[in-house]
């Protein structure tokens, strides 16, 4: 039957024989290019995951290396970002928002914190839900609106259909090309060749990226989430650098082209405007971040209420906080076992910094996978 | 950010469509989709959104362009043997 | 690990992992005076106990049951309670069922008809399990102060042997047997917010019979069994390497999954592996042994799907690693209960 072809289809990109093969693939162009590290960066906290998930880093060759750099929305929304819906939570106003975001710290505490003090917060697995609750009661519901691009377009078309009176967003959605300009731009940066996230690409579409390869020379490759679609860019990745070619490819054509979404992407831009923003741990990037068009002004969570944030700063910093190294991690120039507090006093249940707390973060990744991807001693 | 796991349309209400993932079901909306769709097309959905529609050719695509990976990179080998064996044979000997 | 030690009890020390056993060790086992006498008692935190009798075994066993909710597809929380406490007592080894007890707790205002359907299939799976209860206790409690209907189980048998979950040796193979995250799938695509339509069943089942037919074919060749149940085959294990202090090599393509369970899994973000299962065993085996287990375990109705899944090894005592197929990674516990990603 037809589902069978198509399951058959979609297995085919879990095929190990054809996984051996691309491994290997990996390991003759390591040696043509001849010498090590080759490091490569991916901005997709879900490509960590299907890595870490179908233990790659195993049977990456040695001489590759693949950094992660600040693939996970929640872990860098910047401090005054969550501290505003803990300010919020804590006035009275009932917050609805992803798990993710609940206990990632603020200056001082997390929703969590709040929450237990008896803060209206609750976690939805989608923003419809958290519209339903609007319709459901009279009391203002805010959203607190996490994600990149691809979740954007959502939190855009839910408002694009209306939404009850009683609801609005507060936006700490980001947007990924620009902090690939920061990181090429890094002093130290050694990456030689970028990973985008296939699904970003599939709103965005691939052009995106060809002003980024021209400017700064190093060649960007679009990867899928399947195993195969990890190791075949990967793959691509590194002909390019064998060959020194700074061009895009879309490995991913499946889901890509290179005008991406139209329809999507004129949602996003029909609500949403980018503006420059510190990402925790990196600093400001231009053009990373998203709020609400003055159109949505109504919608706005932060012009519809007066935020204090005064009565956070009594709180004072954890003071393991100060010894958190999430900001190099993100960044790529660390990796979680560089950090003392790895599975150590920092542990997805008792978070210190970002990357523990997000299911995309990459402590969080990494721990939950035992803390030695690549099972190296 | 999710894996994105394709599912098939099969039934669409306005703005809603019901999309079997492997025989489950799921509800996921078309507000954003990038082409119409109807029953039948496959959909990559994320949090609850159809994001782009996926055309059966571009499976095979994606599995031609890893197949010309790995054949580009036999015959480079092959090459390379070639090279290989023009070096030993006519040129210079090098021990070890 | 972590800096502070827990003041309050939370839902991790529930959810079957490391945070429970230790919250079991340290509040419990450590303190309690059950840990002294002969056979295995409550240092073992085995799936059951077993009392030395003559030259017998007396194994027993006790559960409580809170699953929400109480009617879920494949089965009930009746069905759940009398499964779990005759597997619980079949995984020692003990597969006659010598009495069942069976104490409620009901909430003020559950209804009565629903009372009885959860009866009805009590006595059902009781008699699947050749197993009859033989004294219990009813509770009733104000409406709100306990969520519907809660269930204790305790169970009671004579075993000529008693198998460990720490007998693994390396070279050993375990064998699940067979789907792996039947339960746990369908109990959380039930949950109306995720909105999620599928024919997931739990595989909700007494196992007596069928270990019945393993140690009939093998005796002393199976050398350790364990139900993975809250945390999955993850969770079995991890405890199975611990406890046996071995490595353990799981071999992920091996694992039985129902297709619709692996789809919903992705859609969820969820590991199979760590799912609870209601009607599988591991079973760990000589080797030469492994193929006439196998055997005896697929001839049986509920364990057609079985299959060698995991080999045990010297290397990495105490862990799990993982084979992907396409590399390798330790397999570790769930830290709580497992949580659906924002997908």
């Amino acid at each position: 039957m037809a589902d069978r072809i198509a399951q058959g289809r979609a297995l085919e990109f879990r095929d190990p024989r054809k996984g051996r093969e691309l491994v290997g693939l990996l390991a003759r162009l390591c040696g043509q290019i001849g010498r090590a590290p080759i490091s490569v960066m991916h901005v997709c906290g879900s490509h960590e995951q299907a890595i870490a998930r179908f233990g790659l880093r195993a049977s990456f060759p040695p001489e590759l290396d693949v950094i992660m750099g600040p693939g996970c929305p929640v872990c860098v929304t910047d401090l005054p970002e969550v501290d505003e819906a803990i300010a919020l939570a804590m006035a009275g106003v009932r917050i609805a928002t992803y798990g993710d975001m609940l206990r990632v710290p603020g200056s001082g505490r997390s929703l969590a914190d709040a929450k237990a003090d008896g803060a209206k917060v609750e976690v939805v697995y989608s923003i419809a839900q958290a519209v339903e609750l609007a319709r459901q009661t009279s009391e203002d519901i805010v959203f607190f609106a996490s994600g990149f691009e691809t979740t954007a377009v959502a939190t855009a078309a839910v408002l694009l259909a209306g939404t009850p009176a009683n609801f609005s967003i507060l936006s700490a959605h980001k947007y990924i090309p620009p902090v690939m300009e920061i990181v090429a731009e890094m002093p130290d940066t050694r990456v030689e060749g970028f990973l985008a996230a296939g699904h970003a690409a599939a709103i965005t579409g691939w052009g995106v990226f060809e002003r980024f390869v021209e400017r700064h020379g190093i060649p960007v490759v679009v990867a899928g989430f399947e195993p195969l679609d990890i190791l075949a860019g990967l793959a691509c990745l590194l002909e390019l650098i064998r060959d020194r070619r700074a061009a895009v490819i879309n490995a991913y054509p499946r889901c890509v082209t290179r005008e991406g979404n139209r329809r999507a992407q004129e949602a996003l831009w029909r609500v949403f405007r980018p503006i420059g923003g510190q990402w925790r741990g990196i600093a400001h990037v231009p053009n990373g971040n998203l709020r609400l068009r003055d159109e949505w002004a109504h919608v706005d969570a932060r012009r519809r209420f007066k935020i204090d944030l005064a009565g956070l700063w009594s709180f004072a910093p954890p003071r393991l906080a100060a010894e958190c190294i999430c900001g190099d991690i993100m960044a790529g120039i660390a990796s979680p076992s560089d950090c003392p507090l790895f599975g150590a006093k920092c542990v997805p249940d008792q978070p210190v910094g970002a990357c523990m707390v997000s299911s995309e973060g990459t402590c969080r990744i990494w721990h939950e996978y035992g803390g030695r991807p690549d099972l190296r001693r | 950010m999710c894996l994105g796991v394709p599912g098939k349309i099969v039934e669409i209400s306005g703005p809603v469509a019901t999309v079997d993932f492997w025989g489950v079901l799921r509800e996921v909306r078309l507000d954003i989709v990038d082409e119409e769709v109807q029953p039948g097309d496959y959909v990559l959905n994320h949090v609850g959104y159809a994001i782009r529609k996926i055309p059966a050719a571009e499976v095979e695509a994606t599995m031609a362009l890893y197949e010309s990976l790995l054949r580009e990179a036999e015959r480079e080998d092959l090459m390379a043997a070639d090279i290989r064996g023009e070096i030993t044979g006519g040129g210079k000997n090098k021990n070890g | 690990m972590a800096d502070r030690s827990d003041a309050k009890i939370a839902l991790k020390h529930g959810a079957g992992g490391r945070a429970m056993r230790a919250l079991i060790k340290e509040v419990f086992v450590d303190r309690l005076d059950g840990s002294g006498g002969p056979g295995i008692g409550l240092a073992a935190m085995d799936d059951g106990a077993a009392l030395p009798l003559g030259d017998r075994w007396l194994v027993v066993t006790t559960d409580s049951h809170v699953i929400s909710p109480i009617f879920f597809p494949g089965g009930d929380i009746g069905r759940l309670a009398i499964s779990g406490t005759v597997n619980d007592l079949a995984m020692m080894g003990a597969t006659e069922v010598l009495a069942l007890t069976c104490a409620v707790i009901v909430e003020e205002g559950f209804e009565r008809a629903q009372l009885e359907r959860v009866r009805d299939s009590i006595d059902e799976t009781c008699r699947a399990a050749c197993a009859r209860i033989v004294t219990g206790d009813t509770k009733v409690m104000g409406h709100g102060e306990i969520d519907g209907l809660v269930l204790n189980t305790t169970g009671v048998a004579i075993a000529s042997r008693v198998v460990p979950d720490s007998g693994l040796k390396p070279g050993d193979v375990v064998i699940l047997s067979g789907t792996a995250g039947d339960h746990g799938m369908a109990v959380m695509a039930r949950r109306h917010d995720l909105a999620l339509r599928g024919d997931l069943r739990s595989d909700v089942a007494p196992l007596n019979g069928m270990i019945r037919c393993a140690l009939d074919a093998a005796g002393d060749a199976v050398v350790a069994m364990k139900d993975p149940t809250r945390g999955g085959v993850a969770s079995a294990l991890c405890e199975m390497a611990q406890k046996g202090r071995v490595g353990i090599v799981l071999d992920g393509p091996s694992v039985p999954i129902k297709e619709e369970v692996r789809a919903a899994a992705e859609l969820l973000g969820i590991d199979p592996l760590i799912v609870a299962n209601e009607g599988k065993a591991l079973i760990g085996v000589r080797p030469d042994a492994a193929e006439r287990v196998l055997a005896a375990l697929r001839a049986h109705p509920l364990g057609r799907d079985a299959a060698i899944v995991a080999t045990c090894t010297n290397e990495r005592p105490g862990q799990v690693i993982l084979e992907t197929g396409f590399g390798r990674r330790l397999l570790q516990e769930p830290e709580g209960e497992p949580l659906p990603r924002i997908c």
